[in-house]
C-alpha cells in the first residue's frame, strides 16, 4: 500500500508540474478584461502539488504496510482489463459488435470455461441484441466493420 | 401556488407514454442496482445517449427512474446475498441478511422496500414545497454566491465526507484540472492540450462516470472472486401485509430516519452516511439494541428510509442551483446541458412543465418502484444467479457503447479504460471517486464564476466575503474545510474518544 501511495502522489504531483508550466505560458495574472487562462489551473496545479506533498510526509509516518495487490488478486483483474483493451483495438478494424462477441467468448471460455456452445450462443446474443438496441431502436450508431457492411448496414 | 404547478406535473407524469418510461427505468434500474458494477451513476451514464431523441420530461422521466431502480435494487442484494449492491446498502446488510437465513427474507424486503418509499416519499413532498422557495433565492445570486455555493459543496466532501481529507482535496483538484483541459471558452485559448489533438476535446465527464464508477469497479469485484451464495426469496402477499401490520411501530424510527437522509442527502456524499447515521441512531434509542445484528426488522427500516431520503434530496440541489448533490444526479445534470437546458433555478421560470414533471414523477416513479419491486423479487434475485463469466463482459461491452455514444469518438472507449485503471488504484488507496466526477462536471461553471466575481471585484477575493449571503456560505464551507482539524480537537478538549473513522461515500 506505501508504495502505491508514494507512486500515486509523486506521479500527480509531477503532473500538476505539468500542469503548472503550461498555465505559466498561458499567463496566470490578470489580463486586459480579467484572469488569464492560466490563472485558475494554476492554484489547482499548486494546491494539488502541495496537498501531495503532504500526503507523502502522511504515508512516510502512518502509510498502511498492507500489500496494495496480491498475486492472485492481479491475475483476475488483468484478466478483465487486458481483454478489454484487445477488444477496443479490435473496434477499430471490425467494428463493435463484432469485437464484443469475440472479447464475450473468449472471456467466458477462458475464465468462466463455459462450454462452446454456450459460449457462441451469448456471444452471438450480446451483439445481436445491443445491435437491435442500439443501432435499429434507439438509432445510435456504433462503429461498424467488414461483416456489418456484408450484411447491409 | 405550488398545487396548480405540481397538477400541472402530474398531467405530464400520468400520460401512457411517460408512465411507460418510468416502468422500463424501474425495471432496468433495479437490475443495474442488483448487478455489481454496474450503479445507478454508471447505470444513469450508459444510458443517457439513448435519451437523446426523446422529449427532455420523457429523458429526465426514464433516467430518474433509472436511479429510483437502482436504489431498490441495492436492497436486494444485500438482504438475499449479504453483498450490498451500493455503497449505501451496507448498512442494510447488518440486519437484512441475518433476517434472511432465518426464511424471513420476505419480511426483510417488505421491511426494505416499505421504507425506502417511506423516505423517498417525504423527500419528495420536502422538494414539492422547498425547490421553488430555493429557485426563488436563488434566481438572485450573482457569480460570487454561485462560487460560494461550490465551494461548500466541495467543502461537505472535505469536511463530511469520511475518508482522508487531504485525498478529497486531491481528487477535486484533479476533477477541476481535467475540466480545464482543452478550449477556453473565455480567451480562445488552448489549455493542456500539449499540441495533442486528442486532448483538444477535452474530457467528458460521462466517460470519467463510465471509467472510474463502471470498469473500476468490475476490476474491484473480479479481485475478490465473485461467488453468489443467495438466500432464496420467500415473497407472498401474505408476508407483505403482515409486514405492514408490524411496520407502524416503528413510527418513530421512520420520522428520524426521514430527517436524517433528508438533511444529510441534499448535501454531496450524503446517502451512505446518513444510512449508517440511522442504523446507529435507531440502535441507540431501541428497546432491545442487543438485537441489532442479528436480524431485528428496525435494523433494516432505519438505513433504508434514511438512504432513499438521501437519495431523493440529491435531486433537490441539481434542479434548483444547478449543483448536484451526487454522482447520479451529476450525470442527469449532464443530461440536462445535452437536451439543451440550462440547470438552475431558471428552470422553474422557463421550464416549468419539465421541472414539475420531474418532480410529479418522483411521486408516480416511486409508488410504481415499490409495487414492481415487491412483485419481481424473484426475477431481480435470479439476475444474479448468471455466470459472473458471463455477466463480466457484457458489463464492459455496456460501458464501451456508453462512451462510444457520446461523442461517437474511439478515443472515449480508450479514455474510459484508462479511468477504469485510474479508478481502481484511486478507490484502493482511498482517494475518493464522487468529488473528482463533481468537480469535472461543474469545473467551467466554476471557473466562470470565479473569474466574474474577480472581474467585478477587480481582482480581490474578498467580494467573497463582503457580500452578505456568499458571506455566509463562504463561511459555513470554511468551517466545513476546518472540519477534520477541529473535530478531534475538539473532541479531546471535551474528553471524548477518537472517532472512528467513517467509510466513503462511494
Amino acid at each position: 500500500m506505501r508504495a502505491a501511495d508514494y507512486i500515486t502522489a509523486f506521479v500527480l504531483m509531477a503532473l500538476g508540474g505539468i500542469v503548472l508550466v503550461d498555465a505559466m505560458r498561458l499567463g496566470i495574472g490578470w489580463g486586459t478584461d480579467g484572469p488569464r487562462s492560466g490563472f485558475f489551473p494554476f492554484w489547482l496545479a499548486l494546491i494539488m502539488i502541495v496537498t501531495c506533498a503532504v500526503i507523502f510526509v502522511q504515508t512516510f509516518w502512518r502509510g498502511s504496510r498492507e500489500v496494495f495487490v496480491t498475486r492472485e488478486q492481479l491475475g483476475p483483474v488483468l484478466k478483465v482489463i487486458l481483454p478489454a483493451a484487445a477488444m477496443a483495438l479490435l473496434t477499430h478494424f471490425v467494428g463493435l459488435y463484432v469485437a464484443a462477441a469475440l472479447y464475450t467468448g473468449s472471456y467466458m471460455r477462458w475464465v468462466g470455461r463455459h462450454s462452446w456452445v454456450s459460449v457462441v450462443a451469448v456471444a452471438l446474443a450480446i451483439s445481436v441484441i445491443s445491435f437491435l438496441i442500439f443501432e435499429l431502436w434507439f438509432l445510435v450508431p456504433m462503429p461498424k466493420g467488414p461483416v456489418e457492411s456484408w450484411l447491409g448496414y | 401556488m405550488g398545487l396548480e404547478n405540481l397538477f400541472l406535473g402530474f398531467q405530464q407524469a400520468l400520460t401512457y407514454q411517460n408512465l411507460f418510461y418510468a416502468t422500463v427505468g424501474i425495471m432496468l434500474g433495479t437490475i443495474i442496482g442488483v448487478l455489481p458494477g454496474l450503479g445507478g451513476a454508471n447505470g444513469v451514464a450508459i444510458l443517457l445517449p439513448l435519451t437523446l431523441r426523446m422529449p427532455p420530461t420523457s429523458a429526465i422521466i426514464l433516467l430518474t427512474s433509472i436511479y429510483w431502480g437502482a436504489l431498490f435494487g441495492g436492497a436486494i442484494t444485500s438482504v438475499l446475498f449479504n453483498i450490498p449492491g451500493e455503497p449505501w446498502s451496507v448498512a442494510t446488510t447488518f440486519d437484512g441478511y441475518p433476517l434472511a437465513r432465518q426464511g424471513k427474507s420476505g419480511q426483510a424486503l417488505t421491511g426494505a422496500f416499505t421504507s425506502s418509499f417511506v423516505g423517498a416519499l417525504f423527500a419528495t413532498v420536502l422538494i414539492t414545497l422547498f425547490a421553488p422557495l430555493l429557485a426563488d433565492v436563488a434566481l438572485r445570486f450573482g457569480p460570487p454566491e454561485i462560487f460560494a455555493i461550490q465551494f461548500l459543496t466541495f467543502s461537505a466532501f472535505v469536511g463530511l465526507g469520511g475518508g482522508n481529507p487531504l485525498k478529497t482535496v486531491v481528487s477535486i483538484m484533479i476533477g477541476f484540472i481535467l475540466a480545464t483541459v482543452g478550449l477556453d471558452i473565455v480567451t480562445g485559448q488552448l489549455r493542456m492540450t500539449f499540441g495533442i489533438t486528442g486532448l483538444m476535446q477535452g474530457f467528458d465527464f460521462i466517460i470519467a462516470v463510465i471509467g472510474l464508477f463502471g470498469i473500476g469497479e468490475i476490476m474491484l469485484s473480479v479481485e475478490e472472486g465473485l461467488t453468489f451464495k443467495g438466500v432464496q426469496s420467500k415473497m407472498n402477499l401474505r408476508v407483505v401485509l403482515d409486514t405492514w401490520q408490524i411496520l407502524p411501530r416503528y413510527w418513530r424510527t421512520f420520522v428520524r430516519s426521514c430527517l436524517i437522509g433528508f438533511w444529510m442527502g441534499f448535501k454531496p456524499g450524503g446517502a451512505t452516511p446518513a444510512s449508517f447515521m440511522s442504523y446507529s441512531f435507531a440502535k441507540r434509542f431501541s428497546k432491545n439494541p442487543q438485537q441489532f445484528g442479528k436480524g431485528e426488522l428496525e435494523g433494516v427500516v432505519a438505513p433504508e428510509t434514511a438512504a432513499h431520503a438521501a437519495g431523493v434530496a440529491a435531486i433537490l440541489p441539481m434542479i434548483t442551483l444547478g449543483i448536484p448533490g451526487s454522482p447520479t444526479a451529476a450525470v442527469m445534470l449532464g443530461g440536462l446541458i445535452i437536451w439543451g437546458l440550462q440547470p438552475g433555478p431558471l428552470l422553474f421560470t422557463e421550464k416549468p412543465d419539465f421541472v414539475w414533471g420531474l418532480i410529479a414523477s418522483m411521486y408516480t416513479g416511486n409508488v410504481l418502484g415499490v409495487l414492481i419491486v415487491l412483485a419481481f423479487v424473484p426475477f431481480f434475485a435470479a439476475i444474479l444467479r448468471i455466470p459472473f463469466a458471463m455477466l463480466t463482459p457484457l458489463i464492459v461491452v455496456l460501458c464501451a457503447i456508453g462512451s462510444y455514444a457520446v461523442h461517437n469518438s474511439m478515443l472515449d472507449i480508450w479514455y474510459m479504460l484508462i479511468f477504469g485503471a485510474v479508478g481502481y488504484v484511486f478507490k484502493k488507496l482511498d482517494y475518493p471517486l464522487a468529488p473528482l466526477v463533481l468537480a469535472l462536471v461543474l469545473g467551467d461553471m466554476a471557473e466562470n464564476a470565479l473569474r466574474q466575481s474577480l472581474i467585478m471585484s477587480q481582482g480581490s477575493l474578498t467580494i467573497f466575503v463582503d457580500r452578505p449571503i456568499a458571506g455566509v456560505i463562504t463561511a459555513v464551507a470554511l468551517l466545513f474545510f476546518l472540519m477534520p482539524i477541529i473535530g478531534p480537537w475538539w473532541r479531546r478538549l471535551r474528553g471524548l474518544p477518537i472517532a472512528a473513522p467513517t467509510p466513503r461515500e462511494i
